[in-house]
């Protein structure tokens, strides 16, 4: 199969801010690094201060966790956090507005909202497209829709300019990737791990022919992700991939925050301090 | 929905190719798991071609689960009720003592053929729990079982049993440490061990060809029930009555009569302290439609999308979905679903198991509670069909506590 037709040429204009800092990377001479954090973990004003904060401590991509009672890919971590975060009274409207938030202070960190579908499916997809616009959100990463339901949410989002980035798994093989790419925008997440997020340490050697096998059908940068935990390991993923993903690492230190029984108010610092570690890895 | 006015020739021709029950149903995985459910799809309908598969069913269904399974005349309640004749199906007589098994057969064989070396299912009664274990250990095959925390404390009889069958019960402390858990986290184990685990999910829900390979499993108490009916009776039942949590035993019953529109067709949803107390289960009286665990189905749910947590006291009514071919044949208007609430289900229980000398589970209390509301209600030559679904031993604990009984 040609690039042409294996590769999603998104027809609808996106807001260009997601190619724009791969391409800025690319000068750079380096990979990025890709922060998850779960909205609204622990509270509103918590998780939007380390919003805030993570431009400045070094993340090039956020992802916006928008927390769901059954994440089914998710491990523990994110699990945990995500009820914390409901727990304090998120919702999918108050993620949009921290979104917003955060876009009023970075007119160019991309922003991409990750999660499930049924918040999404339960606030209407078109109402959703409409304000995620608005907050100045660049990517969705849906993980229960898959190519197959593409009707749902993917096709529509495209046709409002929103990104629509794809999840590539170690059972995604090479008969079924241009599946996958087909209507990807954005970049390629490719998920270094069977299993969920958070649980085994990803292998530099293995995500290096993976992200090659992708490569070969696909001009998309390639985001690499699931099982990235350390400085070290950001940096060596960042070496072998277009960007690292580090979600699970982040979200424990809020946790282990709390668990030592940590002032909210000091929480942003000890998250940020992790990421800009992170950063470090990745620029060294 | 304009969908419901239109007429259609046949209620039994889904899914479509989407997996698909009009809106219901489809395939809302991660991308690690579609290829796998993709091989199921294509592996189940090669095994459907192969005679040598259903023979193999038939064997064993046979000889190991004990099918048929006995249409039983139930004289004394229906003398005392006063009204419809009453029979049950009586899957409770199936080996491991619900219909669980009949689906259990069919996919462990299906495993085999595709050469898959584990399995795992969730639980929530434990019936499907016990089957899988007694299908694993008559194929020799690792078993693990996830099953709430909750649902481990009050069932603890199949608890032990699956143990003593060779299963592993992973006890699962997330969320509401229910059924929906027990599938999270089943699920969570499928996506990290593709490569050699077959997942038996025990109810009509769940990715496509789920909810339509649990469902032809299920078929043969519906198919059963016609050819017995007729030697019985001489004609096919007037009204069906089923319990329903995912919906799997009432699906077996109901989908072979759902093109006879003489026969009326019921569902009985676990009502639990009451619809209207917000503690319930009964997804489609009281939820509305939304896509969990690789289907869109009639859900609980908040106004933001978040699952709601059930209750009843049926363990394995307590969950916060319907399979997508219920939530369809109740919009179609097919199929009736109606409320019982615990109290009404524990004094079914008691009343069955004085009145006909049949303890039934939990669950198929509230398809009994349900009869004892309609059978006097209709004349003396209409004919009503419950699935007793489940035997009440493993609920016995349950049920004493409730009595104030320290066993």
């Amino acid at each position: 199969m040609s690039m042409a037709e294996s590769v999603g040429a998104a027809p609808y204009p996106d807001s260009g801010r997601i190619a724009a800092r791969f391409a800025k990377l690319k000068a750079e001479g380096r990979g990025g690094l890709v922060t998850y954090v779960s909205a609204g973990d622990p509270d509103y004003d918590t998780s939007l201060e380390i919003l805030k904060g993570l431009p400045g401590a070094g993340a090039d991509l956020i992802e916006l966790g928008m927390p769901f009672t059954d994440p089914m890919a998710d491990g523990p971590a994110i699990q945990a956090a995500g009820l914390r975060a409901l727990e304090g009274g998120q919702t999918l409207k108050k993620t949009l507005a921290m979104a917003r938030a955060v876009r009023e202070q970075d007119a160019d960190v991309p922003l991409i909202l990750m999660g499930y579908y049924n918040p999404i499916y339960c606030y209407g997809v078109d109402a959703f497209l409409e304000d995620a616009k608005a907050a100045g959100i660049d990517g969705l990463i849906i993980v229960d829709l898959p190519p197959e339901e593409d009707e749902e949410l993917c096709i529509p989002a495209l046709r409002a300019g929103v990104n629509f980035i794809r999840l590539a798994t170690p059972t995604t093989d090479d008969h079924r990737l241009p599946t996958v790419l087909n209507n990807t925008s954005g970049f390629v997440y490719y998920v270094s791990i069977l299993g969920i997020t958070g649980t085994k340490t990803v292998e530099a050697d293995a995500v290096r022919e993976a992200v090659e096998r992708i490569k070969r059908h696909t001009d998309l940068p390639v985001a690499v992700g699931f099982g990235v935990k350390t400085p070290e390991s950001a940096k060596a993923i960042s070496k072998v991939a277009d960007a690292a993903v580090v979600g699970s690492a982040i979200v424990e230190r809020v946790k282990s925050a709390l668990d030592e029984g940590v002032e909210k108010s000091a929480i942003p610092a000890r998250v940020l301090e992790f990421v800009a570690s992170l950063a470090q890895g990745v620029r060294s | 929905m304009s969908e419901a006015q239109a007429k259609i020739n046949t209620f039994r021709a889904g899914p479509d190719e989407t997996g698909r029950f009009g809106m219901f149903g489809g395939r809302f995985v991660a991308e690690t798991l579609m290829p796998l459910i993709l091989d199921v799809q294509q592996a189940y309908k090669d095994a459907k071609a192969d005679p040598s598969y259903q023979a193999d069913i038939d064997y064993y269904a046979t000889h190991y689960v004990g099918r048929p399974s006995p249409l039983y005349f139930a004289r004394r309640m229906t003398e005392e009720l006063g009204g419809a004749k009453i029979y049950f199906k009586r899957e409770e007589l199936n080996h491991t003592g619900s219909h669980k098994i009949n689906n259990v057969m069919g996919q462990i064989l299906l495993a085999r053929r595709m050469g898959k070396t584990r399995i795992i299912a969730e639980t929530g009664a434990g019936q499907h729990g016990v089957a899988t274990a007694t299908a694993c250990a008559l194929f020799n095959m690792p078993c693990k079982v996830y099953m709430g925390s909750v649902d481990v404390a009050r069932q603890s009889p199949n608890v032990f049993r699956m143990k003593l069958l060779g299963a592993e019960v992973e006890a699962v402390e997330s969320g509401s440490k229910t059924l929906k858990d027990a599938l999270n986290e089943a699920m969570r184990d499928w996506v990290a061990n593709v490569e050699d685990t077959f997942y038996i999910i025990g109810t009509v829900a769940g990715p496509a060809p789920y909810p339509e390979m649990v469902r032809d499993f299920q078929c043969v108490i519906g198919n059963e029930v016609r050819e017995q009916m007729m030697e019985a009776e001489g004609r096919l039942p007037d009204t069906l009555v089923a319990c329903v949590g995912g919906g799997s035993n009432a699906m077996g019953l109901f989908h072979p009569f759902l093109d006879d529109p003489e026969v009326k067709i019921i569902g009985v949803e676990a009502a639990g302290h009451g619809v209207e107390t917000g503690e319930h289960a009964a997804s489609i009286t009281g939820g509305r439609p939304g896509v969990l665990h690789g289907n869109r189905m009639h859900l609980l749910q908040d106004e933001d999308g978040q699952v709601v947590e059930p209750y009843s006291i049926s363990a394995g009514l307590d969950y916060p979905g319907i399979g997508p071919e219920h939530s369809w044949l109740h919009d179609m208007g097919r199929v009736d679903y109606v409320p019982a609430t615990d109290k009404e289900a524990v004094d079914a229980f008691q009343y069955c198991s004085k009145m006909e000398g049949i303890l039934p589970a939990l669950e198929s209390a509230h398809a009994i509670a349900h009869v004892m509301k309609l059978a006097p209600t209709l004349p003396k030559d209409h004919i009503i069909c419950m699935n007793m679904s489940g035997r009440g031993d493993k609920d016995v604990n349950t049920i004493a506590e409730l009595m104030g009984v320290s066993l």
